[in-house]
């Protein structure tokens, strides 16, 4: 199972795909999910409190916006876990989207220069196209390793001991 | 029910994704301070897709457009609300493109009082509260805002960050006037009162309502058991054309305070839109208080000085009150007269109000310039100057807060 970076970052149908094939999608959903759950409500409607986008000083440098900042503090940890990535061009709105543009370039930016296999299609205008698209990105999703990464098996074992710990 | 009978103002949030920033609570704190709650007006999501071509202004952040299309609904009426708050991320340039086309596109096809502004993680609910305070009585208290006449004995006390003004109005005449540097808030209007009070001959219980405004409005308001406790956006909006004798038609309102400046467009009298400059003192009354001293002479003599010099002669590498005095102590170093450097200081604030603050406003004649600074002669001569415009200066434009507070406390006079 390899983790995989989809952009649009809130993609259902990109989630969901990678997901069918056995894989685990990294989205802004799980992110947000994990923000509004596991801790007090301090900063409705997301709880992104003004710390956030400090710790998005990790990603990128004071003098960009903190709504690109505040964007980064979810999405880095992604970035850093990520094993494989979909990149998919100009998508519709209702595809997936951040709202920042800035934020698309630079987290785009910090996917291509990792040395993982990334797969780039373009939104499909055509019905053809479509199947094209989804055939794409089926073929990548299956070329990706089934057996769990090194890394991966590491951090797993590792959080299965501390909740043993914990137990 | 409209806003002035349920109380709540509904302002619409148009913003390019506030809640990533952690902002969002302050907005919403600031909001509710002033009895007005963020409404997010409803669009359909395909729309952001094609309002850039519709818009006219094509950007690449989705975001962006959901704030034309929300503009849009506002305007259409979609969504109904009493006034609406334009904000993004500071340093953002596609950001501040559409926060600016955006407000003048709902400033053009409607008379929805509009606010803008550019946050950062660090903007807290009291940056806010002028700005909105000023938006909910835009709307709330419009009918106060139509006064044109004072009537009665009323007075106004402007609790300044650097000074306190204070005025008795009668019948529509400023009959006494008091004028002290703050420093204890309470002392310092106490003592502005009493001068007002003395000179006017009238005693503190014939006053029939008495009105507040500037940064310590609250505290003297409570204290002086004020009929009207007003930001003052609204009050010095008011006071400017009331004092330079422009209460109809369009005016823009420049008040170069001792901490902050304010710009404001104006109508009959009303606030439109505004922007508040605040960040940086080397824009504000304080830079000439510094210099002055630097020149050693009194502030008074400042503008005269001002007035003989040229400040081209003068090279000022940083609006920065430090930096900015260090440039012109510099200059005098290498033989610049004291005239060019008062010149050049005067140049200086009033470049710094054109190119952060003015870039917001419509600027529409007449353009009244208030505050203490106003009366340093160099200021009007160097914005007149720059901007291209006969600059207005009415009498006692030092007192344009306390005069438009004891104005509109007119209006408890009657009731």
């Amino acid at each position: 199972m390899a983790k995989v970076f989809i952009y649009p970052i809130n993609s259902l149908i990109l989630s969901d795909l990678v997901e069918r094939f056995g894989h685990k999608p990294l989205t802004m959903m799980s992110q947000i999910r994990e923000k509004v759950t596991n801790i007090s409500l301090d900063s409705p409607p997301i709880n992104i409190t003004s710390e956030d986008p400090k710790m998005g000083l990790k990603y990128a440098a004071i003098e960009v916006p903190a709504g690109v900042r505040g964007r980064m503090s979810l999405i880095g940890p992604l970035i850093e876990q990520t094993e494989a990535a979909i990149i998919v061009e100009n998508p519709p709105t209702n595809f997936g989207c951040v709202g920042c543009n800035r934020t698309n370039e630079l987290m785009k930016y910090l996917i291509r220069s990792k040395n993982v296999p990334i797969l780039e299609v373009k939104y499909p205008e055509s019905d053809e196209e479509a199947r094209d698209f989804v055939n794409k990105i089926a073929e990548f999703l299956k070329s990706l390793p089934k057996e769990e990464s090194e890394e991966g098996k590491e951090a797993h074992e590792e959080k299965s001991a501390e909740e043993e710990d914990k137990k | 029910m409209s806003a002035e009978d349920s109380g709540v103002v509904k302002i619409a949030l148009v913003s390019c994704g506030s809640e990533y920033a952690g902002v969002q609570p302050e907005f919403d704190e600031a909001a509710a301070k002033v009895n007005a709650k963020f409404v997010f007006p409803e669009i359909d999501v395909a729309s952001i897709d094609t309002i850039g071509k519709e818009f006219g202004l094509e950007v690449a952040s989705g975001d962006l457009r959901l704030m034309m299309a929300r503009a849009k609904a506002v305007v259409e009426g979609t969504t109904n609300v009493d006034g609406v708050f334009i904000t993004t991320c500071f340093r953002c340039a596609e950001g501040a493109i559409v926060r600016n086309e955006v407000r003048r596109y709902i400033h053009r096809h409607s008379n929805i009082p509009v606010i803008s502004y550019s946050f950062t993680e660090s903007t807290t609910a009291g940056t806010l509260l002028t700005r909105l305070e000023a938006l909910t009585t835009i709307v709330r208290r419009r009918h106060l805002l139509t006064r044109e006449i004072q009537k009665g004995i009323t007075a106004g006390i402007d609790s300044g960050s650097t000074t306190t003004k204070a005025v008795v109005m009668k019948d529509n005449k400023i009959i006494g006037k008091g004028w002290v540097p703050t420093t204890k808030v309470l002392e310092s209007a106490e003592e502005a009162y009493s001068q007002a009070l003395k000179e006017a001959g009238i005693s503190r219980e014939e006053v029939q309502a008495l009105g507040t405004t500037g940064y310590g409005r609250f505290l003297i308001g409570n204290h002086f058991k004020a009929q009207l406790i007003q930001e003052e956006i609204t009050v010095n909006s008011k006071g400017a054309v009331y004092l330079a004798d422009r209460q109809k038609g369009p005016a823009t309102v420049i008040d170069i305070g001792g901490m902050d400046n304010k710009a404001i467009s104006v109508e009959d009298g009303i606030p439109g839109m505004f922007t508040m400059g605040g960040i940086c003192a080397g824009a504000s009354g304080r830079f000439f208080e510094m210099i002055s001293k630097r020149l050693g002479v009194d502030i008074t003599e400042l503008g005269a000085l001002a007035v003989k010099g040229m400040h081209e002669n003068v090279s000022m590498n940083s609006y920065c009150i430090v930096f900015g005095i260090q440039s012109l102590v510099n200059s005098l170093a290498r033989g610049a007269t004291p005239e060019d450097v008062a010149a050049a200081a005067c140049y200086s604030v009033v470049e710094q109000i054109y190119e952060q603050q003015l870039q917001e406003v419509d600027v529409k004649e007449p353009l009244i310039l208030v505050g203490g600074s106003s009366l340093i002669e160099g200021v009007p001569k160097a914005l007149g100057k720059l901007l291209k415009i006969d600059v207005l200066v009415p009498e006692n434009s030092h007192l344009i807060g306390a005069v438009g507070a004891a104005l509109l406390a007119s209006g408890y006079v009657e009731e």
